[in-house]
């Protein structure tokens, strides 16, 4: 309810500001307005890229959060061994651009494979979900390293004391407290990941971004059509960092007051 | 004073009705008459008493620390550590702040690790070798000064976590189980709550329960009570004075002067990291040997 409203009022100010302004530009509202034929087949083209928007950040957040919990495990074991991993990965990723990284695993990569007599092509979804899944596994790993070691040091040793083993003990004890704790961050990665797909159109994925490039292309109303964009971008936005307050109530319910 | 009258009052029920659960679980789970069935038996054999003298007498040593020596970095916080307890037998170790006590206790289920010397758990040498620590963990419990209950999780899940992960017990019977020692630490109706919405005696009732879950042969006490306000002192200590009347060995690290007299077979004083004197609490309270001693006890009995 709320969310559209803050549309409303951003799609009014647009509107103001293009009716008060004494610049030269005639809006061209037309490309995308939804009551002519033109606008709405302009507008259903432009929506068209959702899924894949979605979809590519959605899997790449799932691994994403799958490599940064083993990684971040990593970071607080008593091997020196995977602590020095956890450090080299965490460096080494966080510092590649995620555009880079695209590139490089969409162009290099299969070259790579080539030289070495191996024919492996990734399609661009699979480049998409590989490149941005590394890069914000880094930042993952961080975040569950913190929220792990947030949690109260009694926690570890009552488990221990019960004669849980490792795995239950973070299962069952560690996580989910970790996890409640760490839900804000997650959630800014999540909302992260979304607007970072936008960089896989570089390679041809049709996602929101893409599209948008390619009506510009043919309409040559780009203020009009990434105006549009924006939208689409702040819409999904909200109605994740929705889902993810909700999340967040209900797991916090649980804990009341804690400790 | 009438506040107090009706207290008493609820407490009388809550004891009749927990009388009465207890009751119907004895019925519904024969081997569950005690605190655990292993030293159900052996508090049955001593009469119920405390049964001090039974207990060093025949009980055969179940902890034994030789010459254990542990450091923090350069600061070495137990010198020379010599302790036997006994099956049955109940310890306190009393001492100042910083002397060791708790390091001390946390080494008997390795918590801590210690650099030289011999621990020994029911049979068990306690070293790298985690099979070892795994199994004397399942048959030592522990009881901390800030509870440590898991938050996330309602006193039952607390309760039933440890039986259904470590010892593979089914739901259904850890369940039983947890209800049972609910039932004995006399909070049975708070079981569904979260630690959070429990007062500091509730929870540290709920803790002794959840150690006690997993039958353990040996407790070990690290200021049950410091944390707790002066009126819920009482009830924890109750429950602390009726596991050692059904027998259970347990290591206390208590200022609960009052508690060391009515429970303890043994006195242990530590002060700079080393057992400075163990004697038998009357002799300990009455005539000290060592001046450390004596003024460790005239600070703590004067206020
Ligand atoms: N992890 C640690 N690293 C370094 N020093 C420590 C550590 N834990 C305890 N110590 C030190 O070891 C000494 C003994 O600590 P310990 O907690 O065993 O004392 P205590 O007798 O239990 O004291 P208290 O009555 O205050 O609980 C203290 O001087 C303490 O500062
Ligand atoms: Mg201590």
């Amino acid at each position: 309810m709320r969310q559209s409203c803050c549309l409303a009022t951003l799609v009014a100010a647009t509107l103001l500001l293009s009716a008060c302004g004494q610049s030269s530009y005639t809006w061209g509202w037309y490309v995308v307005w939804p009551t002519t034929e033109q606008g709405q087949r302009n507008l259903r083209f432009l929506v068209s890229g959702l899924w894949n928007t979605i979809a590519i950040s959605g899997t790449a957040i799932a691994f994403s959060m799958a490599a940064g919990l083993v990684v971040g495990m990593c970071g607080i074991a008593r091997h020196k061994v995977a602590r020095g991993f956890n450090r080299l990965y965490v460096e080494f990723v966080r510092a590649i651009p995620i555009l880079v990284l695209v590139l490089w695993i969409y162009y290099g990569l299969p070259v790579l494979f080539e030289s070495a007599g191996l024919n492996i092509n990734f399609d661009v979804f699979t480049a998409g979900v590989v490149a941005l899944a590394l890069s914000d596994s880094a930042f993952q790993a961080e975040i569950f390293r913190a929220g792990i070691q947030s949690i109260d040091r009694g926690q570890h040793e009552a488990s221990d004391s019960l004669g849980l083993n490792y795995l239950d003990k973070m299962r069952y004890v560690i996580l989910p407290q970790a996890i409640r704790r760490i839900l804000p961050p997650l959630g800014n990665q999540f909302v992260y990941m979304l607007k970072m797909s936008s960089l896989v159109s570089v390679i041809g994925m049709t996602e929101l971004t893409r599209r948008a490039n390619e009506l510009v292309v043919a309409e040559y109303r780009p203020l009009e059509i990434y105006s549009v964009l924006v939208l689409e971008y702040l819409a999904l936005i909200l109605v994740v960092s929705w889902l993810v307050r909700r999340l967040e109530r209900r797991l916090g319910a649980n804990q009341l007051a804690g400790r | 004073m009438r506040g107090l009258r009706q207290g008493c009052t609820r407490r009388e029920q809550a004891v009749r009705l927990a009388g009465q659960i207890a009751a119907m679980l004895a019925i519904a789970i024969p081997d569950m008459n005690g605190f655990d069935g292993r030293n159900g038996a052996q508090a049955a054999s001593k009469g119920g008493a405390t049964g001090m003298a039974a207990a060093t007498a025949q009980g055969q040593a179940i902890i034994e620390m030789a010459g254990v020596n542990k450091w923090f970095g350069d600061f070495q916080v137990l010198k020379n550590i010599n302790l036997t307890v006994r099956l049955g037998e109940k310890v306190v170790v009393c001492g100042p702040s910083g002397s060791g006590k708790s390091t001390m206790i946390r080494c008997i289920n390795r918590l801590e690790s210690h650099e030289e010397g011999r621990i020994v758990v029911d049979g068990i040498e306690l070293n790298e070798d985690m099979t070892n620590v795994t199994a004397v963990r399942r048959e030592v419990g522990m009881v901390f000064q800030q509870f440590n209950l898991f938050p996330h999780l309602t006193a039952l899940q607390n309760l039933t976590l440890a039986p259904m992960r470590a010892r593979k017990m089914a739901r259904k019977e850890a369940e039983e189980l947890a209800m049972h020692y609910l039932t004995r630490v006399r909070i049975p109706e708070q079981a569904n709550k979260y630690p959070g919405q429990l007062s500091g005696g509730q929870q540290q009732r709920v803790a002794i329960a959840r150690s006690l879950c997993m039958r353990p042969r040996i407790m070990l006490f690290d200021e049950p009570t410091s944390a707790l306000d002066p009126e819920m002192i009482k009830e924890v200590l109750d429950v602390m004075i009726e596991l050692a009347r059904e027998g259970m060995t347990m290591l206390v690290v208590t200022h609960e002067m009052g508690f060391a007299r009515t429970v303890a077979d043994s006195m242990v004083f530590m002060d700079h990291g080393e057992i400075v004197e163990q004697a038998p609490p009357q002799d300990f309270f009455a005539s000290p040997k060592s001046d450390r001693a004596k003024l460790f006890l005239s600070q703590i009995l004067s206020h």
